[in-house]
């Protein structure tokens, strides 16, 4: 193998090794598979009939679905803090490190395989919402671009997450950082229109990152006018990703040098 | 100052002076090793006396703080690339992905070690027969046996055929027919020339593997020695007699003469160092006659608290 693949090769090996694991676990499989779908008929059927969707009169099928693939992708996306906190306090990272493996090469396999998972778990996601009625408008292109937007957020989630795995010692707390992937979509424009929430929320949910993250799919599902949500999308989910990924790759390289 | 000792490319492994901290505890206080190539060194000490934090200063795991730790002819501050290059590690703990198949486990490592695809397969399935692992080769980690994860953990550390293994402790835990079966793996790997560090709580494990015994006690090595020359200066089997009643005590004692005197143990308990049946017939005979009653005798090999003991009275 010549010296320019070998980083590539590792990464593959890695990304295999992490996917293996992955659907070896029974929990695992459940977020992936069985969370999308009992999330989007648990919004659709338990909470869709008592919300109203406010002034932008949408069935609230239609409304919840770009906050339900993100909580979908989110989450799975979340638990790779707990992956990689498990190599970090087991023994793999010791047999890791007399190997001759690039140090960002483990946390970045981590990232891939939260990515290919994830991605895959938002498609369920869309599929259910399908099969209970979701009638979305978009075109090919449009179809693209939530495709990007679901695997960049997936993929900002996961650099993010990687980086709370590596500054935490237990992977007890490294699973922390699920709850907060999975509630932040509540205080956005996901789940209920934030112009029906008290001053303060309404402020906080125009301000973080999920809310234009959600206008621009649900603009691109449906068909609606996107607005500056597009560019905000774009600038939020480069930005978490340009800081978390080389700090993670950093404080890696800085908790396995001696 | 510690001698200049003359080295030479026939040392595996050369430990001067070595020295590591943790905060303000020493837990490394100035310890030398040396291993001749191709040889075994056991390291023999009881929980919490260095023997683990030696093992990753030696594989890089851990930076020293003081003296020099050359392995393979590299020095491991320095030249810690070309050290990981030439050794395998076993640590304590288990350094295997419980949730992968023996093979899956090895083919990983045989990858990132860039042996190349078609090779990593072949070495995997090599090694798997070397251990003795081809019947659970496609079973998950999880489901193995102790002795069967040490030996995959062993194949794992031996992917890119190191010339330097380290192994911490290999045997711990594991049942008696187990460590025989490790024991024999061991033997092998020396036979076929790699050299070798072990760690060990156990006197026989060392007295059967190693050539030579650094016994490791508060980070400090209070003993580097043949397994032989070691077992001379504990002495070999302890006779330990339970009397009948405390009161015999001090007449037993002195019934016993000079063996009695060296004697230690407890109000009702004499041990000493037992030379055979008609040691014991003695033994038993002297304090018959000084009508001193018996309740129970027991013959004990030497444990690691004997070795410490008899090191620590010679060294005050």
């Amino acid at each position: 193998m010549s010296a320019v693949l070998t980083p590539a090769g590792d990464l593959r090996l890695l990304v295999v090794r992490n996917l293996r694991r992955e659907s070896r676990l029974v929990d695992g499989l459940i977020v992936n598979l069985a969370l999308p779908v009992i999330i989007m008929v648990l919004f659709v059927y338990v909470f869709g009939g008592a919300i109203t969707t406010g002034s932008s009169g949408l069935d609230y099928i239609d409304f919840v679905v770009p906050a339900v693939l993100l909580m979908s992708g989110g989450y799975g996306a979340a638990l790779t803090a707990v992956s990689i906190a498990e190599d970090m306090s087991g023994g793999m990272i010791d047999r890791f490190r007399t190997l001759p493996v690039g140090g960002w090469v483990i946390p970045a396999a981590h990232v891939v395989a939260s990515l290919a998972r994830n991605v895959a778990a938002c498609v369920f996601a869309l599929a259910a919402a399908l099969l209970l009625g979701f009638r979305p408008n978009a075109s090919p292109t449009d179809w693209l671009l939530v495709l990007a937007v679901a695997a960049g957020y997936v993929l900002a989630m996961s650099s993010l997450s990687v980086l709370w795995g590596l500054l935490v010692d237990s992977s007890q707390a490294a699973g922390a950082f699920s709850f907060v992937v999975l509630f932040l979509p509540y205080l956005s424009n996901g789940v209920v229109p934030a112009e029906t929430m008290p001053p303060l929320l309404r402020a906080f949910a125009h301000h973080q990152p999920i809310t234009p993250v959600v206008d621009t799919l649900r603009s691109l599902l449906l068909g609606l006018p996107m607005g500056s949500s597009g560019a905000l999308t774009a600038a939020w989910l480069t930005g978490i990703v340009a800081i978390s990924a080389p700090a993670a790759a950093s404080l890696f390289r800085r908790r396995t040098s001696t | 100052m510690t001698l200049i000792h003359s080295t030479t490319f026939t040392d595996a492994v050369l430990v001067r002076g070595l020295t590591k901290s943790f905060g303000s505890t020493r837990v490394l206080d100035g310890i030398d090793l040396t291993v001749p190539t191709g040889s075994l060194l056991a390291l023999l000490g009881p929980n919490g006396s260095g023997k683990t934090t030696a093992v990753r200063v030696l594989t890089t795991l851990l930076e020293p703080d003081g003296g020099t730790v050359t392995v393979g002819g590299h020095d491991v501050a320095r030249e810690g690339a070309a050290v990981r290059r030439m050794i395998g590690l076993t640590a304590q703990q288990a350094t295997v992905d419980e949730l992968l198949t023996g093979r899956e486990n090895l083919e990983l490592f045989a990858g990132l070690s860039h042996l190349g695809r078609r090779h990593a397969r072949r070495r995997a399935q090599e090694l798997l027969e070397r251990f003795d692992l081809v019947a659970a080769a496609d079973r998950r980690i999880a489901a193995y046996s102790g002795g069967m994860r040490r030996r995959l953990d062993l194949a794992a550390s031996m992917v890119s055929e190191p010339r330097i293994l380290f192994l911490d402790e290999p045997t711990t835990g594991l049942d008696p027919r187990s460590r025989a079966e490790l024991w024999s793996v061991i033997g092998e790997l020396l036979g076929s020339g790699t050299t070798i560090l072990l760690t060990t709580q156990y006197l026989e494990e060392a007295d059967r593997l190693a050539d030579r015994v650094a016994v490791i006690n508060g980070g400090r090595v209070v003993a580097d020695d043949s397994p032989a020359a070691l077992k001379r200066q504990v002495g070999t089997e302890r006779l330990v007699l339970r009397l009948s009643r405390a009161e015999d005590a001090p007449r037993a004692r002195s019934a016993l003469g000079e063996a009695g005197a060296g004697a230690d143990g407890g109000d009702r308990e004499i041990t000493l160092a037992a030379h055979g049946p008609d040691h014991l017939r003695h033994t038993l005979n002297l304090l018959h006659d000084a009508g001193v009653a018996i309740e129970r005798t027991e013959l004990r090999s030497p444990t690691l608290d004997d070795v410490f003991f008899e090191l620590t009275a010679v060294a005050a």
